[in-house]
């Protein structure tokens, strides 16, 4: 595997909690027993000052820049980390963690609940992305790191990265926000229903429990993710991927994969379920809709950010990206002014959706590039 | 930049620069690529922040490292606190905003203090160009038709003071510009400065307000010469 490697891992696998330190869940639940699933990459130097937390999205992982143990696909972000890169594992120990409810090694629905003996399913507590952020704040400390150089996150993972300004604004330098937003909108959700309708609609779904029948609600989930992927890209990107292109000549007067769009969201649909858990996508897709900062700040999100005054903020939206569009980033932005914090914020020309925040965008990276390196400069790493 | 210096200090900056006390706070508002924001962090050690319109504008200057938000000087300047800066700069982008009044007003409610540069419409060039010719303008200052250029506010040296007083506002130093050559203090006053005065430059603060730092209280002489030097 190593050989595979463009980025050899430095460390990583799975961080077990002692029972008595459990995870406290804003539902008033407490995890016991908690397992985080992580990776590392680059070594903590002597002051503890360089490391940086990524977070990842929705269905993402801990897999950042080292191969996918299932799919054997590279890391998800390689072009942002590696040697010469704006992360370089030479200079920062970055950190990615599997989100709590995950199914890449940290503590979810499909793992085994102590109590019973048996795999959680739907008594899985419900999750929050604070929850989230508590779980990752937890392993930062136990790999005896006071304070975050950066905390880097797109889609949901910039939701995590926002509520760590939120929550340890004390414990982070600088917070990089890509494409995301500070609480979910009526249409995210709606989106978001539509998917775990498919899922829980699937027979194989069997209430949750369809681990302990060993079947798997594949078809509800790949429906799911199929509806999802479309929001991930915007119109003008498929119509200029795929158009009205048929998979082979002439119609097929049925309902096959007629259209090379149907074919490409079949297979986006399927391979998912290789890799994805699906009680994990209803418990995660759930704590993203949840997600509203100002909510509990008397519905200001301005006073959410007090605390953050001294944190270093990176803001990036893109023009086609319509699920968090840059109305979403730009209601951070100024409440992140208003609290009177240290905010950098451009929306980036991409017809590449939301996605575009993965994908080759060449002013993202001299942004972000830029960015962390005053940032470091600032914090004396360079 | 102008086009003809790479390395050289745009003069209406060098008057800035020299205006900005070290280690303030400073909001550059129409930062465009952050040249002003970077010469103000390294010679002044200034706390900078920007807003910009162009994404291409903020691209740059997050490149450079500069925390700049993409925003509207129309639009974003509301939520920014009171008096979270020293100073709110202004660079030739008055005359573009939609709204030159509320901009001018929620600078001083920003800033404690403004700094505001604009060209001057009662230039005699610009007279003359519209006397003899009869057309909009077009002068070095001013060098886009009509249909095309930014500026849909301009005004003359003297309704700018029209309108200073109007918000009550103190001029606590004013410099002019002709070209790229160097700032030449003026007296905003003299009638004849509203013909001479190519670009305007002035640094105003609200009457009455109790401003941070050094501020002589008393009346200040209307010329750049000596004020707030290093």
């Amino acid at each position: 595997m190593a050989a595979l490697d463009l980025v050899t891992p430095a460390g990583g696998g799975t961080w077990r909690f002692p029972a008595n330190e459990p995870l406290r869940l804003d539902s008033g639940a407490m995890l016991e027993g908690l397992e985080i699933g992580y990776q590392t990459y680059g070594a903590l130097n002597a002051d503890k000052s360089n490391a940086v937390l990524i977070c990842h999205a929705l269905t993402g992982d801990q897999y950042v820049a080292s191969p996918h143990p299932t799919t054997g696909k590279p890391g998800w972000w390689l072009r942002m980390i590696g040697p010469g890169k704006p992360l370089d594992p030479a200079r920062h120990f970055i950190i990615c963690t599997n989100v709590i409810g995950g199914c890449m090694g940290s503590t979810g629905p499909a793992s085994i609940n102590p109590a019973t003996g048996k795999v959680y399913g739907l008594a899985f507590p419900v999750i929050t992305i604070p929850d989230m952020v508590r779980a990752q704040a937890m392993l930062v400390s136990a790999l005896g790191i006071e304070t975050l150089f950066a905390v880097i996150g797109g889609s949901m993972g910039g939701m995590q990265a926002q509520q760590w300004a939120v929550d340890y604004p004390e414990r982070l330098f600088s917070a990089v926000v890509l494409a995301s937003a500070s609480r979910h909108s009526a249409q995210n959700i709606a989106f978001h229903e539509v998917g775990r309708q498919a899922i829980m609609a699937d027979p194989d779904w069997r209430g949750g429990a369809y681990a302990e029948h060993g079947v798997q609600p594949g078809k509800g989930l790949a429906v799911a993710r199929m509806a999802a992927h479309i929001t991930y890209l915007s119109e003008p990107a498929l119509q200029r991927k795929f158009g009205r292109e048929l998979k082979r000549d002439g119609l097929s007067w049925g309902f096959d994969a007629d259209f090379q769009v149907e074919s490409y969201l079949r297979h986006q649909g399927a391979s998912f379920v290789d890799r994805f858990d699906a009680n994990s996508y209803l418990y995660i897709t759930r704590a993203t809709d949840y997600f509203d900062i100002a909510a509990s700040h008397g519905g200001v999100l301005a006073k959410a950010f007090t605390g953050a005054r001294d944190v270093r903020f990176c803001v990036l939206s893109f023009t086609s990206d319509w699920l968090y569009p840059t109305a979403e980033s730009r209601h951070l932005v100024r409440a992140l002014t208003a609290a009177g914090a240290r905010a950098a914020f451009a929306e980036i020309e991409s017809d590449k959706g939301h996605d575009a925040f993965l994908l080759d965008e060449p002013v993202m990276d001299a942004a972000l590039a830029g960015f962390l390196s005053s940032a470091e400069r600032d914090r004396g790493l360079i | 930049m102008t086009p003809n210096s790479q390395n050289k200090v745009r003069e209406d900056f060098r008057e800035i620069l020299r205006l900005v006390r070290p280690g303030s706070r400073v909001l550059d508002v129409g930062c465009g690529e952050g040249a002003l924001l970077d010469l103000l962090s390294h010679e002044k050690q200034v706390d900078g922040r920007g807003l910009e319109i162009s994404a291409s504008g903020v691209a740059a200057c997050m490149a450079r490292g500069l925390s700049v938000v993409q925003g509207d000087a129309d639009l974003d300047l509301d939520h920014f606190p009171d008096r979270s800066f020293d100073y709110a700069v202004l660079s030739q982008t008055l005359q573009a905003t939609r709204h030159p009044r509320h901009v001018l007003d929620e600078l001083l409610r920003i800033a404690d203090r403004a700094i505001v540069s604009f060209p001057n419409f009662g230039h005699w060039r610009v007279r003359w160009s519209l006397l003899s010719r009869g057309r909009m303008p077009e002068t070095k200052a001013l060098p886009m038709p009509w249909w095309s250029t930014p500026n849909i506010h301009l005004c003359t040296l003297a309704d700018f003071l029209a309108l200073t007083a109007e918000l009550n506002l103190r001029v606590d130093a004013c410099a002019a510009f002709a070209g790229a050559g160097p700032a030449r203090p003026m007296n905003p006053a003299s009638a004849l400065e509203n013909w001479r005065a190519e670009t305007c430059l002035f640094m105003l603060s609200r009457n009455g307000a109790t401003t941070q730092g050094k501020s002589s209280g008393k009346e200040l002489p209307l010329v750049s010469g000596d004020l707030f030097d290093g």
